[in-house]
């Protein structure tokens, strides 16, 4: 790929877009939870600040923007800066291969998953420092399970996605799109179902969601990794969680659901409508369910997920040969 | 902001005895292991519920030595007892444990009325049992929900509320009060129920039978619940009975205790209810015999109810403000919903009470939990704590 002036103001435009994406979603699912919170729990959620609540979030964020940044005492401060915003910055590079539409890519490569698998990889990076640094225990239990947890997620997240590579032959993720159909029998979900599955399980676990959401286990770790951070540094935490939770639902989006195709109108509000159906999903898990235990969680991963996961993709791999 | 502070927190301790902590830290890392962490779990912890302090050695996530920490909620209710008189120190009661307000209500003035050898009436003794159920249907809904939230389901905690707060309004109506109670009167109760006490308690009992059967498809049958608790935290009958716990604890274990049966008081011996036993120790078991035990405080409801005379709610000539106790000592339990209450009243016929000693339950359930707790995961350990259903005012007292 050629660097040249229009390609980079390409990616510069498409970052700062991603940048508003973040933030926005951020802001609509902050809303949008707390009330689907409130419904489960017959509740009415926010409804003071504005009508029916709806800039609530707004208030939140500029609440936690105006904040002291406050450093605790004994901490490691370069990494305990550092760890925030490395949190949130691989998100900016997550999102420039998504194909949101069908003209709608930042950044179109033919590696588009292979950048989104390593860069999503960082992410746990910064949750370890974030533990390691503030010099707390709750913190540093938090970190060691968000190390163990990650690692294990992403071993079936890739096989599954492995899976439906072999069937299109591509790691582009428009081309991807292109070989599934408009009508949801087209879709990778009706041929690789166990994959989706797979898939959608080690998505919450890789986003850190109930009831997989070990590393800030509250009953257990008080808020686990990110235990002495507020303000700013709370809000980026906060910020990159909504924007991981938002990236695999693309990928799922793409990868098992059609991506921006539909029954009618092709268009990005599909990919859209799609991925906030996969949101609501994990909000919905979150407010229902109770934790697991960490030995629990690393047991349905290692002994169920993963050999499923290599199972399909052997099955899957034996009959591409053969037809 | 120098990085030069920076101490490895989980770096292994070449000075066991160091001096790292408050007092009661210091001294419990003299014995503990190396390559061990020291975790202060409270007294501002989500999960202690109040001020209750655990220290636990973490190897790993495994816990290998535990130590509760008492005494932050610590208001001298006992020595309140000794410089107030027994009608000063009514409302002090509701305070000892705030959501079985009314069984402590009852073990104070029942120790009173058994001292002086007071007659409650029958209809007052009826209504005692009836505010007495309810109350404690109310604590065991609202041990239902905070013990799922330690488990992180943070739904039920709010349809427990929603319940409880159903048994306040109808409490409201003949106590006053909704949280700290204080409802019992010498020789009887203060106020009598109207028609619309009636008329809501009537609603409520198939109301929440109704509700009690979707907690079991949404709560209880839950496979990651189910996962969390069944054979977590055993207690036979053997450690409970070494530590002087009662209540749920020990009928889980397999021993159908209870003081409404075993050392019967007020009108209990004339209502007809199962006593849960079992089914298992764990903290399963202990969730389904208090889920059960809302069934029957269900069904004394029901039958006191039904069965409830007429007459006065207070006796004849009952005490005054300026009541004095006769000289002499007497011993009252009740069933509290978290095991047996004891009150142990010694007076010398002065304006107060010479002594008034306390038996709290979630005193001694808690002292089960060090021993409960070895060689768990923290997550089960927590699970265990919440299983005992502590109330930290009623440890402290």
């Amino acid at each position: 790929m050629d660097l040249s002036i229009t390609s980079l103001a390409q990616i510069i435009i498409a970052c700062l877009m991603v940048i508003g994406l973040m933030v926005a979603n951020a802001v609509v699912m902050v809303y949008f939870e707390r009330k689907t919170a409130g419904f489960i729990q017959r509740r009415p959620g926010p409804y003071e600040v504005g009508p029916r609540g709806t800039i609530q979030a707004i208030c939140d964020s500029m609440k936690l923007l105006g904040k002291q940044l406050f450093i605790p005492g004994n901490v490691d401060w370069l990494l305990y800066f550092l760890a925030p915003v490395l949190a949130f910055f691989p998100v900016l590079l997550l999102f420039l291969p998504i194909p949101f539409g069908k003209f709608l890519t930042a950044m179109s490569v033919d590696e588009g998953i292979l950048l989104i698998l390593a860069f999503s990889g960082l992410g746990v990076i910064s949750n370890i420092l974030a533990g390691w640094s503030s010099n707390n225990k709750y913190g540093l239990l938090g970190a060691a399970r968000a190390v163990s947890q990650s690692i294990a997620y992403e071993i079936p997240m890739i096989m599954s996605l492995l899976a439906v590579i072999f069937l299109s032959g591509s790691l582009n993720l428009s081309q991807i799109v292109e070989e599934q159909g408009s009508w949801p029998w087209q879709w990778n979900i009706c041929v690789q179902p166990l994959a989706f599955f797979i898939y959608l399980v080690s998505l919450v676990g890789e986003t850190n969601r109930a009831p997989f959401d070990l590393p800030e286990a509250e009953s257990e770790l008080t808020a686990g990794f990110h235990t002495e951070y507020s303000g700013m540094g709370f809000a980026l935490f906060f910020l990159s969680e909504y924007a991981n939770m938002l990236l695999v639902s693309f990928v799922c989006v793409t990868f098992f659901l059609g991506g921006w195709k539909g029954p009618f109108l092709d268009g990005f509000w599909w990919t859209f409508i799609k991925a906030y159906l996969i949101m609501m999903f994990i909000v919905w898990l979150r407010w229902t369910f109770p934790r697991v235990r960490f030995d629990q969680l690393l047991n349905i991963n290692w002994k169920w997920l993963l050999p499923l996961s290599i199972l399909n993709l052997w099955i899957t791999a034996i009959v591409v040969k053969l037809l | 902001m120098n990085n030069l502070n920076f101490i490895n927190p989980f770096s292994v301790r070449e000075d066991p005895g160091s001096s790292v902590g408050d007092l009661y830290t210091q001294n419990f890392s003299r014995h503990a292991k190396t390559g061990t962490v020291i975790l202060n779990l409270g007294p501002q912890h989500p999960s202690t519920h109040g001020v209750l302090r655990v220290i636990v050695e973490l190897e790993g996530e495994y816990v290998i030595r535990a130590e509760p920490v008492l005494g932050y909620l610590h208001r001298m209710h006992e020595k309140m007892a000794e410089v107030k008189t027994p009608w000063q120190f009514i409302p002090n009661m509701g305070r000892v444990d705030y959501l079985h307000p009314v069984a402590w209500n009852w073990a104070q003035v029942g120790a009173c009325e058994r001292l002086a050898g007071l007659e409650v009436p029958e209809r007052a003794e009826y209504l005692r049992v009836i505010s007495c159920e309810l109350n404690r249907i109310a604590s065991h809904l609202m041990w239902w929900g905070a013990f799922v939230m330690d488990l992180g389901g943070v739904t039920p905690i709010l349809y427990a509320f929603e319940e409880r707060e159903k048994i306040n309004d109808i409490l409201q109506i003949i106590t006053g009060s909704r949280l700290t109670i204080s409802y019992f009167r010498f020789g009887g109760v203060s106020a009598d129920i109207d028609e619309r006490f009636v008329r809501l308690t009537r609603e409520f009992i198939p109301y929440l039978r109704e509700r009690l059967k979707m907690y079991k498809a949404l709560v209880t049958d839950n496979v990651i619940l189910r996962r969390r608790l069944e054979d977590i935290g055993p207690m036979g009958v053997d450690i409970c009975q070494r530590y002087g716990a009662t209540g749920p604890v020990l009928r889980a274990a397999g021993l159908p205790r209870d003081v409404r049966r075993d050392i019967p008081y007020g009108v209990y011996p004339k209502l007809d209810f199962a006593i849960p036993a079992g089914p298992s120790d764990d903290c399963f078991g202990r969730y389904l015999v208090r889920l059960f035990e809302v069934e029957t405080s269900l069904n004394i409801v029901e039958q006191a109810l039904n069965e409830l005379p007429d007459g006065p709610v207070k006796m004849d000539k009952a005490p005054k403000a300026n009541w004095k106790l006769p000289a002499g000592e007497t011993y009252f339990a009740v069933e509290g919903a978290r095991g047996q209450i004891g009150v142990h009243l010694v007076s010398d016929g002065g304006k107060t009470p010479y002594r008034l000693k306390l038996r709290a339950p979630s005193f001694c359930n808690l002292s089960l939990f060090a021993e409960a707790a070895k060689g768990v995961l923290l997550a089960d350990a927590i699970a265990i704590l919440g299983s005992l259903d502590l109330v930290i005012p009623e440890v402290d007292r």
